[in-house]
């Protein structure tokens, strides 16, 4: 057992911050545990994050090739992290927490008799790691008491991406063995969903509804107070797998990330999925009947009651105030 | 097509949950539990498979007691027979013990497809059915909205990221983890209810299962989360938080 290793993913220009923020994760924890720092992405030598990388401890970079591994399948990412694993023994394995790491590292860990602490967003003393419960509502402490490498993966948004002082990286090329017929999926395309018509993201106002609505009927209710402030409607997702409000209207991870100069929650609880989506806006406002909903950890400012009877109140204030 | 669908009990959505004395776990006493939410979607996914190409349905459950109630549920709305693996200290159990209840139970069975939700809305690890599929040696995809049979296998297609999908063609036996809004949900009917009461439950023990409870993490403590922001409550009656807040949106916030 001797470092931490840092997987990064290479997802083309501007799209590669989950992986400084694992970056960043892993050098807390090599403040803590004085352990090194690597790092491994899949790639040749040349793949842009390495550059990137490269002046920043970790000191050694692992380029994992493979023509298998051209596309992205959980059996052929399995087997390529097994055999990096076993040769570098690392204490630590560090991962974005995203639709990938998600997909293949579990089966990792399996392998190593582990289990991957996931969607961490704190590293305390000890190591301790925090995650998230309840869907934000409140946060667990976890250990990785016996021996064996300790698998984590990052939440998105939770770690600063950091600038560490210099140094050089050397890459070093990793070849794992990939038998032909180990990889039994056979990946398409990644294509686009909806063609999206709405485009949320230059909304300068928006309210956004949901699950507390109850029902499909009652959208009317949160419609008005939208119109009422010349304002966008957006939902969270349960809203829009229900039909009630339309895909394309969806606010989080898996629809659209907005910031308006007013984001107005009606209803949400405020899960991270949602939160990453909208917390970028400039003034948030949240209406919930739960003192507690995780939501108010993001608003400026909350009304805790019943939307039924805030959402109309609301609405006639707005239009009493001449808006 | 056989197909066994694992399902988890959680707190309901509108429960309150305390911590309890421990600071360990939430308070159980007088809690409402409910089927997990993307469980449901992949029980759907599997009654759907059912009614267009014939076969099986069986969910497989691990937990206290309590569990018995979802499972009814679940066989309410369709689901053949179940398998309810009993053990009280499903709580001290980490996603690797929990998986390995699981596999251990679905094994005999040799099901074609393997489907759970892809994540629990209490623990939130997202990574179960995954480490199934590991343990059963079978191919998995995971976040996955659509199914169709083919030939040798199935094809899937998944959710990526911000509104990006992706096909996937897995031979069978295989896993999928079932993400929510692919298909619409149904309830269960009078009849079903009815019907429910006379399908088989086989009652299961981790110690038949041979799978012990020794964790390779450890939840240590549970806490409040911190407040990132300082938030300005608006209190009073609906009318009066609503007209304050038409002064804040006007002459603090310049949005009106
Ligand atoms: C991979 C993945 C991707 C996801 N992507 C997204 C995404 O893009 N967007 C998204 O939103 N979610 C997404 N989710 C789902 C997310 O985890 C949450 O389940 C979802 O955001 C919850 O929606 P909600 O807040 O409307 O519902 P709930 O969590 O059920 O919250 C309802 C809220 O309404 C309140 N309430 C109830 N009745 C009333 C009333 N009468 N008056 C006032 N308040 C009331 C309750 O107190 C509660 O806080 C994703 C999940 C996963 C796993």
């Amino acid at each position: 057992m001797s470092g931490i290793l840092v997987i990064q993913e290479e997802r083309g220009q501007g799209r590669n911050r989950f992986s400084y923020e694992a970056l960043a994760a892993g050098r807390i924890l090599a403040g803590l545990t004085g352990l090194s720092l690597e790092t491994a992405v899949v790639g040749d030598k040349n793949t842009p994050i390495l550059a990137e990388t490269s002046g920043v401890p970790p000191m050694t970079a692992y380029a994992v090739q493979h023509p298998q591994l051209k596309h992205y399948t959980s059996d052929g990412y399995v087997l390529a992290f097994e055999q990096l694993i076993r040769k570098l023994q690392p204490a630590f394995i560090v991962v974005p927490h995203s639709y990938q790491s998600r997909d293949y590292v579990p089966r990792v860990a399996t392998r190593f008799g582990q289990v991957l602490i996931s969607d961490i967003t704190g590293i305390e003393t000890g190591p301790t790691f925090v995650r998230q419960l309840f869907q934000g509502r409140m946060n667990g402490s976890y250990r990785h008491p016996g021996d064996g490498p300790c698998f984590l993966s990052v939440q998105a948004g939770a770690f600063q991406v950091d600038s560490a002082q210099g140094g050089t990286t050397t890459i070093l090329p990793f070849e794992p063995e990939i038998p032909a017929d180990a990889v039994r999926a056979r990946p398409g395309e990644p294509f686009r969903g909806s063609s999206e018509t709405v485009d949320l993201g230059s909304a300068q106002r928006i309210v956004s509804v949901g699950r507390g609505i109850k029902s499909a009927e009652n959208i009317s209710l949160v419609q008005e107070l939208a119109t009422s402030l010349g304002a966008e409607l957006a939902a969270s997702r349960p809203i829009c797998d229900n039909g009630w409000v339309p895909m394309e209207r969806q606010v989080g991870s898996s629809g659209q990330t907005v910031s308006p100069k007013l984001y107005l929650a009606v209803g949400i609880s405020g899960a991270i999925q949602h939160l990453v989506g909208m917390k970028g806006s400039q003034c948030i406002v949240a209406i919930n009947k739960d003192p507690d909903a995780p939501i108010f950890e993001v608003a400026d400012y909350g009304i805790v009651g019943d939307l039924f009877e805030v959402v109309p109140a609301l609405t006639e204030a707005v239009k009493g105030a001449g808006h | 097509m056989k197909i066994m669908v694992a399902i988890k009990q959680v707190p309901d959505r509108d429960a309150q949950v305390r911590i309890n004395a421990s600071a360990k776990w939430i308070e159980e006493s007088d809690l409402q539990y409910a089927l997990n939410e993307s469980d449901a979607y992949a029980l759907e996914e599997g009654l759907q498979l059912k009614e267009k190409h014939g076969g099986e349905v069986i969910v497989v459950s691990a937990g206290p007691e309590r569990v018995g109630s979802t499972i009814r549920e679940a066989l309410a709305k369709g689901a053949d027979r179940a398998i309810h693996i009993v053990c009280d200290d499903i709580g001290e159990r980490d996603a690797l013990s929990v998986a390995r209840l699981l596999a251990a139970a679905m094994k005999p069975e040799s099901p074609d497809l393997v489907l759970t939700g892809l994540q629990s809305e209490d623990l939130g690890l997202g990574q179960t059915g995954v480490i199934v599929a590991e343990l059963l040696g079978m191919p998995h995809a995971s976040l996955i909205l659509q199914v169709e049979k083919t030939e040798t296998g199935v094809t899937v297609k998944q959710e990526l990221e911000e509104g990006w999908f992706q096909t996937i063609e897995l031979p069978t036996p295989a896993v999928l983890t079932i993400q929510s809004g692919g298909n619409k949900l149904r309830y269960a009917t009078l009849m079903g209810i009815k019907r429910a009461k006379t399908k088989e439950v086989r009652q299961l023990t981790a110690t038949e299962l041979a799978v012990d409870a020794a964790p390779v993490v450890v939840l240590e403590r549970i806490t409040l989360p911190k407040k990132q922001k300082s938030t300005q409550m608006l209190s009073g009656t609906a009318a009066e938080a609503a007209a304050a807040l038409v002064q804040k949106l006007k002459f603090e916030v310049h949005v009106l």
